[in-house]
């Protein structure tokens, strides 16, 4: 329960940085928080007291074993991440060149 | 003890986590990302993933590289003072605390830590081996049960790469039609 909460609150945190930052950095650096904390929450639910990973050796019981779909769910989603954040930067670099600087509330001209 | 160390590491990332956003100069913020990323890393260790652990602190080292290498600029650093709306702020920061006060109740609907609902998982644990032949479980829910998923990742991945890149050529492509 508290480390759902602290999950959570990792969450808003990014999200409060979302909303209320101009600068395209401190957006896309949220943006990544808000990832983590996704990612984080997802493999919380996995966890299995005393349990190891899920990994077949010699003498290692099955029923010890933690969820391993999360897992594999969020492995998928961490590549993502990463193709989405070089993304967002390939995007704020042309915005920089385009209007030299970083602040959303000045980049307003429309393309041309 | 598994529970106070994460309790303990979420506390340090939640802590980098406000300094990386409210932070002003560039560089700091983006250290500090790092450590919230390799924070999440090690909590993978100790909630027993080792794969997800191996690819987020590989992840945490790219995203570092690549934010480091498109924003610090070493021959005009400068570190343009990024003012916030105030009023916003209050407002943003009132509003999540109520989503707060009022998600208390469905974190205590979820599953106990500790306590997975395994449904689906059981069925990989128990026929994951003599089905796939893999040892480990993770890569064979990846690369079997689940390959289709892992075959759109793949497009995404490759389609935001190719985004990027297309992002980033635009000039130079112009500037070679102008010379020529």
């Amino acid at each position: 329960m508290i480390l759902y909460l602290l999950c959570f609150i990792l969450l808003l945190i990014g999200l409060y940085g979302v909303i209320t930052k101009r600068d395209l950095i401190k957006i896309i650096l949220s943006l990544a928080i808000m990832e983590y904390a996704a990612n984080l929450f997802l493999v919380l639910f996995a966890y299995r007291k005393g349990g190891t990973y899920p990994i077949l050796e010699e003498g290692r019981e099955i029923a010890m074993m933690v969820d391993p779909l999360p897992q594999a769910l969020v492995l998928t989603s961490i590549v993502i991440e990463l193709g989405i954040t070089a993304m967002l930067v390939a995007l704020a670099v042309r915005l920089y060149q385009k209007y030299n600087t970083f602040d959303i509330t000045k980049i307003r001209r429309l393309a041309g | 003890m598994v529970e106070i160390w994460l309790i303990f590491l979420l506390l340090i990332m939640i802590i980098a986590s406000v300094v990386a956003i409210e932070v002003n100069s560039k560089l700091s913020a983006i250290i500090t990302l790092g450590i919230v990323g390799l924070g999440t890393s090690l909590a993978f260790l100790f909630m027993q993933a080792p794969d997800l652990a191996i690819v987020q602190f590989l992840f945490e080292i790219f995203a570092i590289v690549i934010l480091v290498r498109a924003f610090i600029n070493p021959t005009k650093h400068q570190d343009e003072k990024s003012g916030i709306n105030k009023f916003l702020a209050v407002c943003t920061a009132i509003v999540l605390l109520l989503i707060v006060w009022q998600s208390l109740d469905m974190l205590k609907s979820l599953p106990e830590f500790g306590n997975p609902k395994m449904d689906t998982a059981q069925y990989y644990l128990d026929h994951g081996a003599a089905e796939t032949g893999s040892a480990n479980l993770v890569t064979s829910i990846i690369l079997d049960y689940r390959a289709y998923d892992t075959l759109g990742e793949v497009t995404v991945l490759f389609t935001a790469i190719l985004g990027a890149l297309a992002i980033l050529r635009v000039k130079s492509k112009k500037k070679v039609e102008v010379s020529e």
